[in-house]
């Protein structure tokens, strides 16, 4: 394998049925009509030079290097601004047009260092291109000012900005602005003096997120990867998928040597990545250092007791401890006694391989993901209302969209690569209603705000989305076609709609949202004409998390917001593969590809393979496993990539169910949590190391390719496979491609799936079937899956989580762009520069009332549990509502969450649990000595 | 011999010049009254059938700017009025404004209503604050009066009129870097396409037209189209204002038929200040357009006939300088000017300008060599034309024409190794503070 170099055609691709023909230094090209003359002449192999463009920005037309000669037009016109006609006739090759190149090359050069780092690595298009142009002298000596002395800024901990080398194309400001939306920078002064800057300050201390588009689109080496500074340029790339969010976003890892001398020098996102298009987001491209990080466990550990110190041991020994150990306790205790529980982090094939060692191997159903704790109750609802577990579109819907809801998701920080596509949409005018207790970036960042802000009181999901629904029904604004054709059980849920307790005047105490806000979003999301559904963790992580998804696709399906393009119920999902893991079969009662366990002929496809009869009756649940265990009948747990002890809620009833269990066999990447009550301790692979695929939240299969061999010896399904066949069960692969087939021939959704297919796609959206062999973008085009589409009565269950009187506060949890989840990997990388702790952001009356200003230390209790953090005061937070973020365990914010969950999928209810806050340290007064008076707006008014 | 057509300046001498009264009493908002009873669409042929052209610099045919517009959508369209006015030597649109605002205003009204706006913009250059605060004035006035607001004298057309003031950059009288900047952006050209017609202010259909051009609507309607023909000449009708400064006696806005002669405009300003002193170059239309010398002063003032003697109209900004000026000097400043103001967005400029006057600065001060003058060309040939605005062509102007008439004056710097004039010769008061060599 060599280093890919992706073509850059110079501007964006057009769409247009239209084509105009043109001719080009004598040769016909045709192209569809608003092409520009430097794509079609690019695309036609005919190279004018280009600095200031790059396909993925508008044109700009400031380097003047591309301009061409035009039969009849005046001048020299920019080939990048200019637009193909039909008939024109283009020069790109005559005295003129290369005595203007020269021209400004030389330009470039009386002010570029001549010595410049960037010629010596090779990182650098002006290089090229004055060879080309053939400028390599400079007449106009090298006197008077000039920016050769300018200092770089070093402060952002990834990439270095060295206005030495800039040539102000402008590139980074416009891909800030274009392709990630933050807008962080600008040219300063004007003229000669044009320099450019994050706002006047450093890059960290700026607004940028360090996305690095602007380090990709840079075209000399002003902006670098550190990392490239240090190693030097790649000189092979792999294809591979992020290991991060669901977003999914494909990235070419750049690396040098081969084997176990691989080293990562940077990741650039893919520009045929089908969910990122190549941009992405600080995490994927900068915060892959944790697979080579020195916490990293590489060889197996066991230990007797968990109060004893680990010893490492052989894999042999692991695995034959590891499936004694099951065996015995089995033997003992009875076959529902172990269990498993899978990853969303980990591949599909991983997935697939666990949930088969406990079926087969196990000979029980007692195997559970992690996607339990975030997006159980998308799989159900939307599994009941359309007859599949995902999302309806891809994310290029998006750029359809003329109305988005978004809910319960901060897609900015969260999903950032899918939130600039957003972003984008929303530049070029559609409309976004978004419901949140908080005021999250969406409501209002440069260049977007949201149409309206329903602050909807957590918990209360249900009561607003059914307000919408009365709206839409009762002021006729509904689909009636579509209802009448499409959806069953119509009029039952037409009059339960309209009665009068579900309307915004009756709930709006409930939910916080005055009516007239509500009436307002719900006649814009009606009039859509498209309008889309985008949600996240805050609409499962509820008691009603699975109804409020079943009414939400109440809502889609009442304006027949379904089945097409722009529209649609769309989950975000939290991590790389939960939408792949839940496929896979890793819920207790569900085989591969959602079909239950208790159906005989699913599982004869499975008994008939395995050569093992499948228990008929679904496993336990994780909360069943911790209770089981605690009361003693579950003993033998296998966990694979997943910290429970500190992501599950009510951490303290987590750990009482570990210590309660004979065995606990962790196997991941790092010593976390949990493997403080492990006994056995397996060594996992990052996902540099792994063959496979991740499922991303649009149902995207992604190819994960191997970057160098695993660092601990062995691939983890391979792990999983020896624990099975130890315990008796034969398993074993030749390679992970045949996992993917077995998958294919036992899974319908799956049937066209093959990694060489893969490979040669790029990537697929299941169904990846017959009828649909390149896969499905949208999904319920002319007919829902499960025929007619099932509206549902949505009754509103108030959660039994309130304030009260000694827990006066809501508490609701969330993410930060920087950290991921409960931080093993990012708090390893210096991601941790832009978030080193979790604070608690509470509204300035509320800190008021307590005597808390920014920076003090508070104490954090609910009725299960207390921690401490810092507190930020903010009024992006309504009053009555805290929020915080589960990144860094010290905090242990699961400390407090209670053990409610979905009344339908046990998920657990993260998102609401009333607490108090009351200051420990003052930390702004402290210094201010004991017992000084501090004006109270000084409390009060601190951001 | 020509005679003056005070039409815009003709009260200016009032001692309330400025107040909607005075206006009125000289027909002020007849033509508004008037046009509020014709379609929109005749007053769009009107202005084509006048001839006039756009007062802005490129004389580009006003009234097929406005049949530019593609038809309505229901959206909003928008007429911005370039009040920018900061091309050296250019001072006509600013004392207008502040001797006469109504009749922008007025204007602007009809334009609107001719062209389907319901939202003006008016964008002042940023350092005119007594200018912004007049403009502010006069539009509380026409408000008052019902001149503007909602269903302006009973047609049901409402207009709203905001003055924007700019925040002091030459780039933003552009049109295209104009609508960035009043969007709140940094103010850069655009690429076109697409048109401001098509996708201006806000993406959506604009018209940009000069004060002068927008100011002239109301005497053009009350009148007619005949009545505009028959002042100037065919290839530019009507009348315009002549700013003429520098080394003449009586320097000022001159308002004239299009087409007068330098000639007689230095007869009307009472020759030159210095009598004895013959006029040695002048500008036609601002420091942009390439200098004229003593030859020119029967070249007739009007669009075509200044383009086929090498040079342009632009702004009829006549600054004229005698024989005591050094003209590498004064080049040299006016590329400092463009090099200050250079928006930075493209190479040819931005570099260019720079070393332009690293050059020129060298050359006035007698150092450098004959070599330079040919780099000063060379680099001028990568910026006309080539770069992404006219800044960038009219930064070229001054420097092309001064070597081709005055080359001898360039070498004679390099033999004597100075200047070879004394710049306080030049100036109207001595201060050796500010005319240092
Ligand atoms: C650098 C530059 C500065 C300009 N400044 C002005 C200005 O101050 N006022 C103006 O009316 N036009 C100015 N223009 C011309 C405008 O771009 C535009 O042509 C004009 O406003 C159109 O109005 P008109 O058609 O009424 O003449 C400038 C052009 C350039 C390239
Ligand atoms: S930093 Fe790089 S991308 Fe940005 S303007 Fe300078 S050269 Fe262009
Ligand atoms: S958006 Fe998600 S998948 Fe994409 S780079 Fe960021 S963390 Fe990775
Ligand atoms: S010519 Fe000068 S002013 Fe115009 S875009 Fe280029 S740099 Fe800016
Ligand atoms: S590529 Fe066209 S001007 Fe830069």
């Amino acid at each position: 394998m060599t280093l890919i170099h992706e073509p850059d055609l110079g501007t964006p691709a057009v769409a247009n049925d239209h084509d105009v023909t043109l001719t080009i230094d004598g040769r016909a090209v045709t192209v569809p009509e608003g092409t520009s003359v430097l794509r079609a002449a690019r695309g036609a192999g005919i190279d004018i030079p280009k600095l200031c463009a790059s396909d993925n920005l508008a044109a700009y037309g400031s380097c003047r290097l591309c301009l061409v000669e035009v039969e009849g037009a005046k001048g020299t016109p920019a080939s990048c601004t200019t637009p193909c006609a039909d008939g024109m006739v283009v020069r790109t090759d005559t005295d003129t047009v290369h005595a203007l190149r020269h021209g400004v090359m030389e330009l470039y050069l009386s002010d570029h260092p001549q010595d410049c780092a960037g010629c010596a690595r090779g990182n650098c298009e002006i290089q090229a291109l004055a060879v080309q142009t053939g400028a390599a002298e400079v007449r106009y000596g090298r006197g008077g000012a000039s920016h050769l002395d300018d200092t770089a800024d070093t402060s952002n901990p990834y990439f270095t900005y060295d206005p030495k080398a800039c040539i102000v194309c402008n590139r980074c400001v416009r891909a800030c602005g274009e392709v990630q939306g933050t807008f962080a920078l600008t040219v300063q002064g004007r003229g000669f003096d044009s320099r450019i800057t994050a706002g006047g300050t450093d890059f960290l201390s700026s607004e940028c997120v360090s996305c690095g588009a602007c380090v990709q689109a840079c075209p000399t080496d002003a902006l670098t990867e550190k990392s490239v500074i240090q190693l030097g340029m790649p000189s092979r790339t792999v294809v591979t998928t992020c290991a991060y969010c669901g977003v999914g976003c494909s990235f070419k890892a750049e690396v040098q040597g081969s084997g176990d001398d691989t080293r990562v020098v940077r990741m650039v996102p893919w520009k045929d990545g089908g969910a990122n298009e190549g941009h992405s987001c600080v995490k994927g491209r900068f915060a892959y250092g944790y697979a080579s990080h020195r916490d990293r466990q590489l060889s197996p550990m066991a230990r007797d007791s968990i109060d004893d110190e680990w010893q490492v041991v052989t894999w042999e020994e692991a695995i034959t401890r590891v499936a004694e150990g099951f065996l015995a306790l089995r033997e003992k205790h009875g076959v529902g006694s172990i269990g498993g529980i899978s990853s969303s982090r980990c591949t599909n094939e991983e997935v697939y391989v666990v949930q088969k060692m406990v079926r087969a191997a196990f000979g029980n159903n007692n195997i559970d993901t992690c996607a339990r704790v975030c997006h159980s109750p998308t799989g159900y609802g939307l599994n009941h209302a359309f007859g599949t577990s995902a999302g309806t579109q891809d994310f290029a819907s998006v750029e359809q969209a003329d109305v988005m809801l978004v809910i319960g998701a901060n897609p900015t920080d969260a999903h950032p690569v899918f939130a600039s596509r957003m972003k984008k949409r929303l530049r070029a005018g559609a409309k976004a209603i978004v419901a949140d207790p908080r005021r999250i970036d969406l409501v209002r960042s440069p260049h977007v705000e949201a149409a309206l802000h329903l602050p909807v009181r957590p918990g209360t999901n249900v009561a607003f989305v059914n307000a919408m629904c009365h709206v839409i029904v009762t002021e006729g604004l509904w689909d009636e076609p579509f209802v009448r054709e499409r959806c069953e059980d119509a009029d039952a849920y037409l009059a339960f709609i309209a009665g009068p307790e579900h309307s915004p005047e009756a709930t709006q105490d409930v939910t916080g949202i005055p009516a007239s806000d509500l009436r307002a979003a719900a006649r814009l999301f009606a009039a859509g004409p498209n309008s889309a559904i985008y949600y996240g963790l805050g609409v499962t992580e509820h008691s009603q998390g699975s109804t409020m998804v079943m009414g939400m696709a109440n809502l889609a399906m009442l304006t027949g917001n379904l089945g097409r393009e722009g529209v649609g119920v769309n989950p975000l999902r939290g991590q790389n593969n939960v939408q792949g893991s839940c496929d896979m079969g890793s819920f207790p009662h569900e085989l591969p590809g959602y079909r239950h366990v208790s159906r005989p002929e699913v599982r004869e496809i499975y008994e008939s393979l395995w050569g093992v009869t499948l228990q008929a009756e679904p496993g336990l649940r994780i909360p069943n496993m911790f209770d089981s265990a605690i009361g003693g009948s579950f003993r033998g747990l296998y966990v694979q990539g997943e910290d429970i002890a500190q992501s599950d809620p009510n951490t303290s009833h987590v750990e009482a169910a570990l210590r309660a269990m004979d065995l606990v066999v962790v196997h991941d990447l790092f010593l976390n949590e949990t493997a403080r009550f492990a006994h056995v301790f397996l060594p996992g692979a990052s996902f540099l190391e792994k063959d496979g695929t991740f499922t991303n939240a649009e149902r995207r299969i992604n190819r994960v390719r191997p970057v160098m061999p695993s660092r601990v010896g062995k691939d983890e399904w391979q792990v999983v496979c020896e624990i099975a066949t130890a315990m008796g069960y034969p398993m074993s692969y030749a390679e992970a491609s045949h996992i993917m087939d077995e998958i294919a021939a036992t899974t319908p959704t799956f049937a066209g799936v093959s990694f060489a297919r893969l490979d040669a796609e790029g990537s697929m959206q299941w169904p990846v079937t017959q009828a649909a062999p390149h896969g499905t973008p949208t999904m319920h085009v002319g007919s829902f899956v499960r025929g007619l589409g099932q509206l549902t009565e949505t009754v509103y269950v108030p959660t039994t989580e309130r304030a009260n009187r000694r827990f006066p506060l809501v508490l609701t949890t969330g993410r930060i762009l920087s950290q991921y989840n409960v931080g093993a990997q990012t708090r390893r990388t210096p991601n941790s520069t832009w978030h080193p702790e979790d604070v608690l952001e509470i509204h300035p009356s509320d800190a008021e009332l307590r005597g808390v200003t920014s920076g003090d230390v508070v104490e954090l209790s609910s009725r299960v549990g207390t921690t401490r953090l810092t507190a930020l005061v903010s009024d992006r937070m309504p009053a009555g509502v805290v929020y915080t973020t589960f990144h860094h365990p010290v905090t242990g914010a699961n400390v407090v969450t209670t053990e409610n969950s979905d009344w339908a999928t046990n998920c657990p209810e993260y998102k609401v649990t009333a607490v108090q806050v009351e200051v420990v340290t003052q930390a702004a007064r402290a210094n201010a000595g004991a017992g000084a008076d501090v004006p109270a707006d000084a409390v009060a008014g601190r951001p | 011999m020509t005679t003056l057509t005070p039409i815009l300046t003709k009260f200016w001498d009032d001692p309330q010049s400025w107040t909607l009264a005075t206006y009125e009493k000289n027909e002020g908002y007849q033509a508004l009254k008037k046009a509020l009873t014709m379609a929109p669409a005749d007053l769009v042929a009107m202005t084509k059938e006048s001839g006039l052209r756009g007062r802005g610099g490129a004389g580009f045919p006003t009234g097929m700017k406005w049949g530019f517009l593609p038809p309505p959508d229901g959206g909003p369209r928008y007429l911005v009025v370039n009040a920018d006015e900061s091309e050296p030597g250019t001072c006509k649109d600013i004392p207008l404004m502040m001797a006469a605002p109504q009749f922008l205003i007025e204007g602007v009204a009809i334009t609107s209503f001719a062209i389907g706006c319901n939202h003006a913009f008016i964008y002042l250059r940023g350092e005119v604050v007594h200018v912004y605060r007049r403009l502010l004035r006069a539009v509380e006035e026409a408000y008052a009066a019902g001149h503007l607001g909602k269903n302006i004298h009973g047609s049901g057309f409402d207009l709203d009129v905001t003055v924007h003031a700019g925040a002091g950059a030459y780039i933003c009288g552009e049109e295209t870097a104009l609508l960035d900047s009043l969007e709140g952006r940094r103010g850069q050209p655009r690429s076109k396409p697409p048109f401001p017609a098509v996708a201006g202010l806000y993406a959506r259909p604009t018209v940009v037209n000069n004060v002068e051009s927008i100011a002239s609507v109301p005497p053009l309607l009350l009148h007619g189209a005949d009545w505009f023909k028959g002042m100037g000449t065919q290839d530019s009708t009507g009348f315009g204002i002549f700013s003429l400064s520098g080394h003449v006696k009586n320097p000022g806005q001159y308002e004239a038929p299009m087409g007068i002669t330098m000639r007689e405009l230095l007869d009307l300003a009472g020759g030159m200040r210095h009598p004895e002193r013959p006029i040695k170059f002048w500008t036609p239309g601002g420091s942009s357009t390439p200098l004229f010398t003593d030859e020119h002063l029967d070249v007739p003032l009007e669009f075509g006939a200044v383009a086929k003697a090498g040079s342009m109209l632009g702004t009829r900004a006549l600054q004229v300088f005698d024989s005591s000026v050094c003209v590498v000097r004064a080049v040299d400043r006016w590329t400092d000017f463009y090099k200050h103001e250079s928006c930075g967005k493209c190479t040819p400029c931005r570099e260019g300008t720079w070393w332009l006057k690293q050059i020129l600065g060298r050359l006035e001060h007698g150092q450098g060599s004959e070599a330079d003058l040919d780099k000063l060309l060379d680099i001028c040939d990568n910026i006309l034309g080539r770069s992404f605005c006219a800044l960038g062509d009219g930064a070229t102007s001054p420097i092309t024409s001064s070597i081709q008439y005055f080359r001898d004056e360039y070498i004679a710097h390099l033999t004597m190794g100075r200047c070879p004039f004394d710049p306080n010769d030049a100036v109207l008061f001595t201060t050796k503070e500010t005319v240092s060599a």
